[in-house]
């Protein structure tokens, strides 16, 4: 008993030490969109974020959140803020990819590191990836492939592309054809926040094709999809998550109904971990949790499983946890690539009603284990 | 390439460039009566998409909210006349633009504050929805039809307002005379804050019949008002005769830009840059055709003194 007693004493002291390291303060900087046409995707990064933090406790992480308005300058502006006044240990938080190229090569130059919660340029996963950048959400080109790959299975032989005119959009039909193994109907590119459609659609249904592969986000994915299913065109549509993500679902409304589409997360995903982050996200914030904000929490999630084994200050210890990438992921298997990108399944989800909620549903799997393309390029 | 294609396409340029009559119609009056240029006008249709959104899904009816979104929009309209527009008339342009750009910001972060940051459903009521058959077996959608006719008619009304009323009298007075005007016992404050209200009811109506094919989202009108502003150059400031030609000039090249020059290049270069280059230059053409219009008839196509 006496010994008993002892022991408890010791360990408890112990304890104590060791959550005095523990508390060691960390600052994260979140960039992110809260404002303007885009803000839906910040804000439930966001929120899933902070939802990870409040689940763990996690008292010893203080967040720095700002608003990028989609602009790079302000994003430029705001990260430059946080490294050199605030002192972050860690960023994240960006969503559009051209906003991640002027924030992240910088950031982890100067030792920060930096951990992409959505975008994901082909540039930082080739030959531009940094041993301190990690991406947890995907590399831009997986989603597109996985269609193409999905495309194939299906039986499609034709398709028609379509998807705006810059980077992403080319990134986009890049990724889709270096799957899909059929012909081409037609290949378009719309401009960039077009609104109206008709042109498209009515070559599209004069093409001939058996299937309409499309990207196109937000607001434009929305304009789309509702005009197409009052066209009376029948082509299947493919597209990525993007377009048909929890956020704009309700505003496209039926005319999403059936169409397949593609996404390493979907709220049915059967582990313990997602079916919890799904009920808590729900419960937290009155509504269902999206694609990205799964994302935000996976992020926090992989920060905090690493602040557990070491703290930033200690770069190469913290590195080397993240690298592990030990925490359990709502998307099931997930590990990182030797160019610190996902390793992960995608999956095939049709869009489906729940009651008044449209939603996904999984359908099947289009890629198993799948990594992207640039891995080879990236020599850390 | 088919005749029917092209014909569909020729429609579709129609609409579109009716939706944009709406839009510039009341820009360009509020531009030529008031010597005022209105940046938020995006804006107030922006107030008509999300009026007819929230009174549709609340009531169940369409209807309804397309009625909610002239209120709404004309209320807006008033609204900002009275506490801010009126304060600007006399003052440059510079400090016009810089109001009412900052109006923008302010109605974008209100109309967020209020509904959220993700975008409102609105679907066309079910009397119009679906595709109907044309002759010559073309096959187009309902509301785009509706959109059409909506479009010609609200034009044949403002054409008769501005023409055969003595409100038309006094607004095409108030053009070209202020002060006598108002010697001669026009309120010219209600002049104008009528006008103006009437512009942005065109913009809530352009707003709420355009929501329910594309998305009603914050933001959403930046883009058209841009469309808008190359509407009223083309067809000279202050004209409504000018900018509804302008508008189907703009609408039709826009459409049959991006359906033909990807073709018309594919023809001597690979598929895929011949697509990649027709779409760039298909979103260029609406400005060459504006500078176009410039060098020939600087001041638009129906401009003062063109």
């Amino acid at each position: 008993m006496k010994f008993n007693a002892k022991f408890a004493a010791a360990l408890s002291a112990l304890a104590l030490a060791a959550s005095a390291a523990a508390a060691e303060q960390v600052k994260v900087g979140m960039i992110t969109t809260l404002s303007g046409g885009g803000a839906g995707l910040g804000i439930d990064v966001r929120d899933g974020f902070l939802l990870a933090l409040k689940q763990a406790g996690a008292s010893d992480v203080e967040m720095i959140i700002e608003d990028d308005q989609r602009k790079p300058d302000v994003a430029v502006q705001l990260s430059d803020k946080m490294i050199q006044s605030d002192k972050v240990d860690i960023m994240t938080g960006i969503i559009w990819s051209n906003l991640a190229m002027a924030v992240a090569p910088g950031a982890v130059k100067q030792g920060k590191f930096y951990l992409s919660p959505n975008a994901g340029p082909s540039a930082l996963a080739g030959k531009g990836c940094d041993k301190n950048y990690f991406n947890v959400a995907w590399q831009n080109d997986n989603l597109h492939e996985a269609a193409g790959a999905y495309a194939n299975s299906a039986g499609y032989e034709k398709s028609f592309i379509l998807a705006p005119n810059y980077p992403a959009g080319k990134d986009a039909l890049t990724g889709y054809k270096r799957f899909f193994e059929g012909d081409y109907a037609g290949e378009v590119y719309t401009k960039l926040g077009q609104t109206d459609y008709a042109a498209e659609i009515a070559q599209i249904r004069a093409s001939g094709a058996d299937s309409v592969f499309f990207f196109l986000p937000g607001g434009m994915g929305i304009a789309f999809m509702k005009q197409y299913a009052q066209s009376g065109v029948d082509i299947p549509l493919i597209g990525p998550a993007f377009s048909f993500d929890q956020g704009i679902l309700q505003a496209v409304g039926d005319a999403a109904l059936g169409v397949k589409n593609t996404s390493q997360w979907s709220k049915d995903i059967d582990n313990e971990t997602n079916k919890a982050f799904v009920a808590s996200f729900q419960e937290e914030y009155g509504r269902l949790p999206s694609l990205y904000a799964s994302q935000g929490f996976d992020t926090a999630n992989l920060m905090l499983s690493a602040l557990k084994v070491a703290q930033p200050s200690d770069a190469d210890a913290f590195r080397a946890a993240l690298e592990t990438a030990d925490f359990a992921s709502t998307r099931g298997d997930f590990k990182f690539g030797p160019n610190h990108h996902p390793i992960q399944d995608i999956y095939v989800r049709e869009v489906i009603k729940e009651g008044d909620v449209f939603t996904n549903k999984i359908v099947g799997v289009a890629l198993e284990d799948h990594g992207d393309a640039y891995a080879a390029e990236c020599k850390m | 390439m088919s005749l029917i294609l092209l014909i569909e396409q020729v429609l579709n340029g129609l609409q579109l460039g009716v939706m944009l009559f709406l839009m510039a119609a009341g820009l360009t009056l509020v531009f030529g009566v008031m010597g005022l240029i209105n940046l938020a006008h995006g804006s107030l249709y922006m107030v008509g998409a999300f009026a007819c959104a929230a009174v549709a899904a609340a009531t169940g009816s369409f209807w309804l909210g397309l009625a909610a979104s002239l209120a709404a929009a004309a209320g807006a309209g008033a609204l900002v006349e009275i506490t801010v527009i009126r304060r600007l008339y006399r003052r440059d342009h510079l400090d016009q633009v810089l109001a009412t750009f900052a109006l923008i910001l302010i109605f974008s972060e209100s109309v967020r504050w209020l509904f959220g940051s993700f975008p409102l459903y609105l679907d066309t009521p079910p009397l119009l929805a679906g595709a109907v058959t044309l002759p010559g077996g073309i096959e187009y959608p309902l509301y785009r039809l509706a959109i059409i006719v909506a479009g010609l008619v609200v034009a044949t009304g403002l054409f008769l307002l501005i023409g055969r009323t003595r409100l038309g009298v006094r607004i095409r007075a108030g053009e070209s005379d202020r002060e006598m005007i108002a010697a001669l016992g026009v309120d010219i404050d209600r002049l104008y804050t009528a006008v103006f209200a009437l512009g942005a009811a065109l913009a809530g109506f352009a707003g709420a019949m355009v929501g329910a094919i594309q998305s009603v989202q914050v933001g959403m009108g930046e883009p058209v008002l841009i469309l808008a502003f190359v509407v009223i150059v083309i067809g000279g400031v202050g004209s409504i005769k000018g900018a509804l030609i302008g508008a189907i000039l703009v609408g039709v090249t826009d459409t049959l830009g991006r359906f033909l020059l990807p073709i018309a290049f594919g023809a001597v270069m690979e598929p895929s840059a011949a697509t990649a280059i027709g779409a760039s230059l298909a979103s260029m053409l609406i400005y060459i055709l504006m500078a176009l219009v410039l060098v020939f008839r600087p001041t638009g196509l129906f401009g003062a003194g063109a």
